[in-house]
């Protein structure tokens, strides 16, 4: 029933939000808030309620929806260990992208709405446990997605929105058709029965589905050479939607990989283990050098960003229980990172009005508290220790390490890139001459900007001092998971 | 239960088209009434039907030539609501036509009866007459407009379907030639009886009927009046043609096809048949409508296109068992959500036509900005047209599909999925060019009360059905429950 709650709270929030009489769009924004808190304290009360020890799912609701034909369809959400901390996240993120559009002016009440449907099906993606169920939410995600970008975007937004859609929509047609090649053999949406069906007799071979499921689920990742909808999106997107973009529509399709491909046909997933890393090690390492020449701060972060999702399909090809936690926690890592970091470039860019890093420099002392928490945030990214990242990709390494070498080696030096690509950027950002045209430009100074900033940050020291918080869940999850690709 | 109380339906709509008739003769300064009155016909047409769904009283009236069943039912339903939102999209345009305000209501009146016929009828003849009760008032409304476009579109409308009409009564006779009997129940106990010895003849008149219909169904080879008839005829009489006329049609279709022609030996020839037309009214109706600048054009084939969606659930007729009736019921389902969202999309073609006086898909750029509601709505039926959830028109292809692969038509179905997204470029490119491109003015776009109450409820029904689409789907299973004794 709270999963109920929780995910369409944010979707009649949104509802009430529109239905604002003009003269009172100013509160919009209040609105959205108490309505992400409420998700938040929701979310927090089933994370600290969830049992570690259960096999399963838990906070289970299962009603028949539609019958079509010969099968039902079922509104069928539970989480469990693995989908609980990304739900966590998602509220998070849906707060934090809340707070930092508290300046947004224009039309703020079809605004705010959007957010809160984009967080609603994205939560509904985490949560649904009926494949068709999860596809609908899949695709409810883009109608939000794309105002947001093509509406309240900069630059070229309406040619970035449209490549969205027209990437995510590719991919979803190969997802739906993988979708109903499984379906259609197993005469179920279920993904509890879909993972222990054998599929014997289906229209397609079984083979054809996984691939077809994992090219959707790769555009959203996204990997190496699907990536190129991702930089455009994000330098032409507003702050809250690169904060929801980077933080959580992109786990959406690591996700989607364990979630599907992974446990409902671990034997193609384990023949295919190779090339997931493969790919995996080749978006590290395109990704970082990439990232190298990117003048422009948003698109360096989301170069960035495909080159730290590299990580996680390595872990998950390596199909071990270390490997595939590491998965995991590098997408909740990679989430609270590289929003904190879009929050600091959106910052950034709201008092300056410009990315091009040649643009700026030396803004250490114009702006110390906005630098501080770009300089954390680069910290966080190139995996210090102690941070949240540095978990993460440990943990992948250590469990890929037997299996594919050579693909660790690729990643790590991987790694060794991105704290160049970092910390040159700091430096030729941060430090360095003054630039006198930046002086007298306000220092990070609203509640709603410290709130965010300290919350991402502390959070990502909390994930990188004390692991077990989450692995704790996450771990018998994917137990659970490893178990049957031994079998 | 007498027969005039099993007629009931069609009779309270033929007396509110004569009321309407009365009315703008006598009392000619009361004409704004008319439309209300034509309402009121098709509120009393339901409510009849209504009673004798409560009474749960189904029977077979005029010698078994018009059956109140289940099915008719839904199909009266379905024609209540059609005609009611074509009344309520006509009344701007016609009062600012300003002539023949009765004439007009009466004809669309006395089509909707004559649909309503279509669906119950159970006898060829009685088939043939209610087709040429609906058909005769469209041929005029088609040529209703003062332009020389409304009456090209008129004529050629006409002289097609007089050549269709013609198509059909020879099937008709083959059959009955082959039977001796003009009763559909009759000619499948006869067709079983005397086996395949006369099974040539039996297909060239199925052929024959199909051609026939297929005109009314606006199915590839027959379609090739669609786009001028829709671009030419007025706007609100263009949507009666594609959702109306073509509901009809599919309806009669099934059930001459399921209750009559269902032998055995026959169904897998005409599945076959209506698989190659699916597949062909798909591809081409899709691959025309990407290149068309008029928005009522680009309708009129898509359409055809969708017509070709409907038929998949003809095609699947070889379902075994339990199953049997899926593609039947996948049709009634996907005409239920068609005619929500087309009716819809029309609807706001009507309105935005009214007011920039254009039907180039160009000058639909920036509409957002112009009328967000007009805009959304449009979109949101574009998008339930090309089978994207949330929305009726997902489950629809959704169930239809389904049904295609239970059949063994799993190559059928691969066409049809690759042509929604065919599909999706020209639909999706309308509601691209009304949120992102420039807008040509800046006057707002305004709706009127009556557009804005049928557009409402139809992108409404869009959307309700689109979440919760099971109360639809139950009523088009159980509507062709009438059809599973028939089961091979």
């Amino acid at each position: 029933m709270e999963l109920t709650v929780l995910v369409f709270l944010p979707a009649v929030a949104a509802v009430a939000v529109l239905l604002l009489p003009q003269r009172y769009e100013g509160y919009a924004k209040y609105v959205a808030l108490a309505a992400a808190v409420a998700m938040l304290a929701i979310s927090l009360q089933m994370f600290f309620a969830f049992d570690n020890d259960k096999d399963g799912f838990q906070f289970v609701v299962r009603r028949d929806w539609v019958d079509v034909g010969a099968f039902n369809l079922q509104y069928f959400m539970g989480l469990d260990g693995l989908s609980m901390p990304l739900v966590v996240l998602t509220t998070f993120l849906t707060v934090a992208s809340v707070l930092v559009s508290f300046s947004i002016t224009m039309r703020p009440r079809a605004y705010f709405a959007a957010l809160l449907v984009l967080s609603s099906s994205v939560l509904g993606v985490f949560a649904a446990l009926d494949f068709l169920l999860f596809f609908l939410f899949w695709e409810l995600e883009l109608f939000p997605m794309f105002l947001l970008i093509a509406v309240w975007g900069s630059g070229r937004k309406e040619y970035s929105a449209t490549k969205f859609v027209l990437f995510t929509l590719a991919g979803s047609a190969f997802m739906l058709v993988g979708i109903l090649v499984l379906a259609f053999g197993a005469n179920t949406f279920d993904i509890e029965v879909l993972g222990r069906s054998s599929f014997e007799d289906t229209i397609l071979p079984v083979r054809w589905a996984f691939l077809f499921l994992f090219i959707g689920f790769a555009v959203k990742l996204p990997i190496v050479p699907l990536h190129t909808w991702l930089p455009d999106a994000h330098s032409d997107a507003p702050t809250a939607v690169s904060v929801m973009l980077a933080g959580v529509l992109l786990k959406m399709g690591g996700y989607g990989i364990i979630r599907m491909c992974v446990t409902i046909l671990p034997g193609a997933a384990d023949d295919y283990g190779i090339w997931f890393a493969a790919i995996g090690a080749v978006s590290v390492l395109y990704g970082a050098f990439v990232t190298l020449r990117q003048t422009d701060l948003k698109r360096l972060v989301a170069y960035s960003s495909v080159s730290h999702m590299g990580v996680v399909l390595l872990g998950i090809g390596a199909l071990g229980t270390t490997s595939l936690v590491g998965a995991t926690y590098q997408m909740l890592a990679h989430g609270l990172i590289t929003g904190l970091m879009f929050v600091m470039v959106g910052l950034l860019y709201e008092r300056t009005h410009t990315r091009e890093i040649a643009l700026l420099g030396g803004l250490a002392r114009q702006m110390p508290l906005i630098i501080t928490g770009l300089v954390f945030a680069g910290l966080g990214s190139l995996g210090l220790p102690a941070l949240a990242g540095f978990i993460a990709e440990i943990t992948v390494f250590l469990g890929a390490f037997q299996k594919f070498e050579w693909a660790v080696l690729m990643a790590i030096f991987g790694v060794v890139l991105s704290a160049g690509y970092i910390l040159w950027m700091l430096q030729r950002v941060a430090f360095g001459p003054v630039r006198h045209e930046w002086d007298g430009l306000a220092d990070q100074q609203h509640w709603w900007e410290h709130s965010v900033v300290a919350g991402l940050a502390g959070l990502v020291i909390l994930l990188g001092v004390y692991p077990a918080i989450v692995m704790d869940k996450i771990g018998p999850a994917i137990d659970h998971i490893v178990l049957r690709i031994g079998s | 239960m007498n027969s005039i109380d099993i007629a009931g339906p069609q009779i309270a709509v033929l007396l509110a088209a004569g009321l309407v008739l009365l009315i703008d003769s006598l009392a000619p300064q009361q004409r704004r009434l008319l439309p209300y009155v034509a309402l009121l016909g098709l509120a009393a047409s339901a409510a009849w039907t209504t009673s004798w769904v409560s009474r749960d009283d189904y029977q077979v009236a005029f010698d078994g030539t018009l059956s109140l069943d289940k099915y008719a039912v839904f199909f009266y339903y379905l024609f209540a609501g059609i005609t009611a939102t074509i009344v309520l999209a006509s009344i701007d345009w016609v009062n600012r036509e300003g002539r023949g305000q009765g004439e007009y209501y009466a004809l669309v009146l006395t089509a909707a009866a004559g649909l309503m016929f279509l669906a119950a009828s159970r006898d060829l003849i009685t088939i043939f007459l209610s087709l040429e009760l609906s058909s005769i008032p469209q041929y005029i409304l088609a040529g209703w407009g003062k332009d020389e476009k409304s009456s090209e579109a008129g004529l050629k409308y006409l002289l097609l379907g007089a050549i269709a009409s013609a198509l059909l009564l020879y099937g008709m006779a083959l059959l009955y030639g082959v039977t001796g009997t003009t009763l559909l129940t009759e000619i499948a106990q006869q067709i079983q009886a005397s086996g395949d010895a006369h099974r040539s003849v039996l297909v060239l008149a199925m052929v024959l009927l199909i051609a026939g219909f297929g005109f009314k169904m606006a199915v590839v080879p027959f379609q090739m009046w669609v786009p001028d008839v829709y671009q030419g005829a007025p706007t609100p009489v263009a949507a009666f043609l594609s959702v109306g006329s073509k509901a009809a049609a599919f309806a009669v279709v099934t059930r001459i096809f399921f209750e009559g022609l269902g032998a055995d030996f026959l169904s897998s020839d005409w599945s076959n048949l209506f698989a190659a037309l699916a597949a062909v009214s798909m591809t081409l109706g899709n691959v025309m409508a990407v290149v068309q600048t008029d928005i009522k054009r680009m309708l009129g084939y898509s359409s055809i296109a969708q017509a070709g969606n409907f038929m998949v659930g003809l095609a699947a007729i070889s379902v075994a068992g339990d199953q049997f009736t899926l593609g039947a019921s996948g049709i009634l389902l996907f005409l239920a959500a068609y005619a929500f969202t087309n009716l819809g999309a029309f609807v706001a073609v009507i309105a935005i036509s009214q007011k920039i006086g254009s039907d180039q898909i160009r000058d639909y750029a920036g509409m957002w900005k112009r009328s967000p509601f007009l805009a959304v709505a449009l979109a949101f039926c574009l998008v339930s047209l090309t089978g994207i959830p949330p929305t009726a028109g997902f489950w629809a292809k959704l169930y239809i599909f389904n049904a295609g692969i239970r059949a063994d038509l799993a190559w059928l179905v691969i066409v049809g999925v690759l042509n929604s997204v065919i599909s999706a470029y020209y639909y999706l490119g309308v509601a691209r060019q009304m949120f992102l491109g420039d807008p040509a003015g800046e006057e707002p776009v305004r709706t009127s009360p009556s557009i804005g109450l049928s557009l409402g409820v139809a992108t409404l029904g869009v959307f309700v059905f689109g979440i919760l689409p099971m109360p639809l789907i139950s009523a088009a299973q159980d509507a062709v429950e009438i059809f599973a004794p028939l089961a091979h």
